[in-house]
């Protein structure tokens, strides 16, 4: 079960496409789905399969796919570096390890308190501003030197 | 350094954060080309026409004449055509479409409009890069303004023309790049590639005729229409039109994005970027992206950017992505990460692939580590001899063609690694 203002969202972006094609609509449904629950359970992911008419191995398909979908429950912030070759070259690594070593956990890990999941992300097409990092997907955050990781994460714990 | 024309970047207030709002756009002469098709009457073909004597290559990396894609479109067709924007910027390197969308969103919507209207085609989606949520955002709103000033809609400015389009994001996958996983993207399904033919142009969108472009193709359209066709040419060389913004990352001063004419020399290019970091030394460079063969650097230093230089230098312009590595770039580790890369988002249809990539990734893995054995050089070649030119879409190319020129060009620095398990630098 989602919420009003899920569903209302939900429904703008099913508004996109031909009214025979809601299927179109998964990727925004699952991630507005995401943005509420936190994380996508197999009763999420049902659920949004009855919204949009799908069989729910369809849209378990799509969910396993595309890695920014969280399949586990992740901390309140997920915090995804890019370390990909051009990244790396101008910092990215350093930037993980930092974050690591601040935060006391390894890639695909949760720290104790819940607060911090770090992931190693792919190309998010911002080589330019490397070191780049995103939280919750949604925030992407530009030339994150070791001062501006600590500020990031104490604005974060506030 | 001379100031070039610039055609997408031209008169951006990089500062003003309006600047990418329509008043602004209008401000720069934003929508002139679009009104200048309906007052002067200009038909769907005259404007094909432009495109093609333009020379505009399509500026996502395959670099295919936009003109004659166009022209692939069957125009009597009756029924509902698509035209579709591929913003989905993943290739290591590339980040030029994120800033034409930050910047100037409008641009790319006047292109989509032009581009319309020449195939005749009344819906559009726009797929952007999943990960950079703002910018998907911010096209949200630059379509809602056009669409409140009469730009998008039924009856465009008057004309019996009619144009919607919307946005579409990504999640995190670099196939969905690919045009015909794009399709199956938005389509909601997994993002695989389709085997073709049949190209998009005859059974792309929901099945029906579909053209898919690039960002900076798109939003290079309406300075050709403006200005004309010859005269994008002369902007850059024979059969090489235009203007390019090259992504410039790694080892240099200033990383960005620069829009110079095509044929600029790469040491000018360097130059813009605020040349090497540290003044130190330029080792290799990846000139179109992280698929893309890399070169030497001197090589490099005697070379043009624009397709056909490129190609005769030894690798491709591909998204013109500029990926610059100094003497301290340790060849193995670099290789190993883009190796990782293209095993992490193989999409798993086509055996090569799905278990090559894998198998490179290894290989180069316990060379990086010190487990490296020296017939394994020649297992790499093998390898992606293997791989490349077996598969549905050109992902497997993307992840041999890397291995194939690291080896030809710093073999030596593999085979150091193999034997004395550290780097050569």
């Amino acid at each position: 079960m989602l919420s009003t203002e899920s569903l209302k969202k939900i429904d703008k972006e099913i508004a996109k496409y031909p009214a025979d094609q809601k299927q179109s609509a998964v990727m925004s449904a699952l991630a507005i789905a995401q943005t509420e629950k936190g994380w996508l359970s197999s009763e999420t992911m049902d659920f949004v399969a009855n919204y949009l008419d799908m069989p729910p191995i369809a849209v378990y398909e799509v969910a396993t796919f595309y890695n920014m979908y969280n399949l586990k429950p992740v901390g309140q912030y997920k915090i995804t570096v890019c370390t990909n070759l051009p990244c790396a070259l101008s910092g990215g690594n350093d930037a993980a390890n930092y974050l690591k070593q601040k935060l006391g956990i390894g890639f695909n890990e949760t720290s104790a308190d819940g607060r911090f999941t770090l992931k190693e992300g792919e190309c998010m097409g911002a080589c330019g501003d490397a070191p780049v990092l995103l939280v919750n997907n949604k925030r992407m955050c530009s030339f994150m030197s070791n001062e501006q990781i600590d500020r990031l994460l104490e604005e974060l714990k506030k | 350094m001379t100031q070039h024309t610039q055609v997408i970047l031209a008169g951006i207030d990089f500062a003003d954060p309006d600047t990418w709002r329509l008043t602004n756009y209008l401000k720069r002469g934003g929508y002139k080309a679009l009104r200048k098709i309906f007052s002067e009457k200009i038909s769907p073909e005259v404007v094909i026409d432009e495109v093609k004597k333009s020379a505009l290559r399509g500026r996502g990396g395959a670099g295919f004449p936009t003109g004659l894609k166009w022209s692939f479109m069957p125009r009597q067709y009756e029924g509902e055509k698509y035209l579709v924007c591929n913003s989905d910027e993943g290739e290591p390197g590339t980040f030029k479409d994120r800033d034409i969308m930050r910047f100037n969103p409008h641009i790319l919507i006047e292109g989509m409009l032009i581009a319309a209207y020449a195939m005749g085609i009344r819906t559009g989606y726009n797929y952007v890069h999943g990960e950079i949520w703002d910018v998907y955002e911010r096209m949200e709103e630059a379509v809602e303004e056009a669409r409140s000033a009469g730009f998008l809609g039924n009856n465009i400015l008057g004309s019996n023309f009619s144009f919607q389009l919307y946005n579409h994001h990504g999640y995190g996958a670099y196939i969905c790049g690919e045009e015909t996983a794009l399709l199956e993207s938005i389509e909601g399904k997994k993002g695989q590639p389709r085997f073709k033919p049949p190209f998009p142009a005859n059974f792309g969108l929901y099945g029906k005729p579909t053209t898919i472009n690039n960002t900076e193709t798109f939003a290079s359209v309406p300075w050709i229409i403006l200005n004309g066709g010859e005269k994008y040419l002369e902007l850059g060389k024979p059969n090489n039109g235009g203007t390019k913004i090259f992504s410039v990352s790694g080892h240099v001063n200033k990383p960005g994005n620069y829009e110079v004419p095509m044929g600029t020399p790469f040491a000018e290019l360097l130059e813009l970027a605020g040349g090497m970091r540290g003044g130190r030394k330029l080792k290799g460079c990846i000139p179109g992206g992280s698929s893309m063969p890399i070169l030497p650097g001197e090589v490099m230093m005697n070379t043009n950017m624009d397709y056909d230089s490129i190609a005769k230098a030894g690798s491709m312009l591909g998204s013109g992505a500029v990926i610059i590595m100094d003497e301290t770039t340790c060849m193995v580790k670099a290789l190993e990460r883009l190796a990782y890369f293209y095993y992490e988002e193989s999409c798993g249809q086509c055996t090569p692939c799905r278990e090559g990539t894998g198998w490179l990734y290894r290989i180069i893995n316990r060379i990086e580590h010190g487990k490296g054995r020296q017939e394994d050089l020649d297992l790499l070649d093998n390898l992606a001899d293997n791989i490349q030119g077996r598969t549905i879409c050109a992902l497997g190319d993307a992840a041999a063609m890397p291995v194939r020129a690291m080896l030809k060009h710093f073999r030596d620095e593999f085979a150091y690694h193999i034997e004395y398990k550290k780097c050569m630098v």
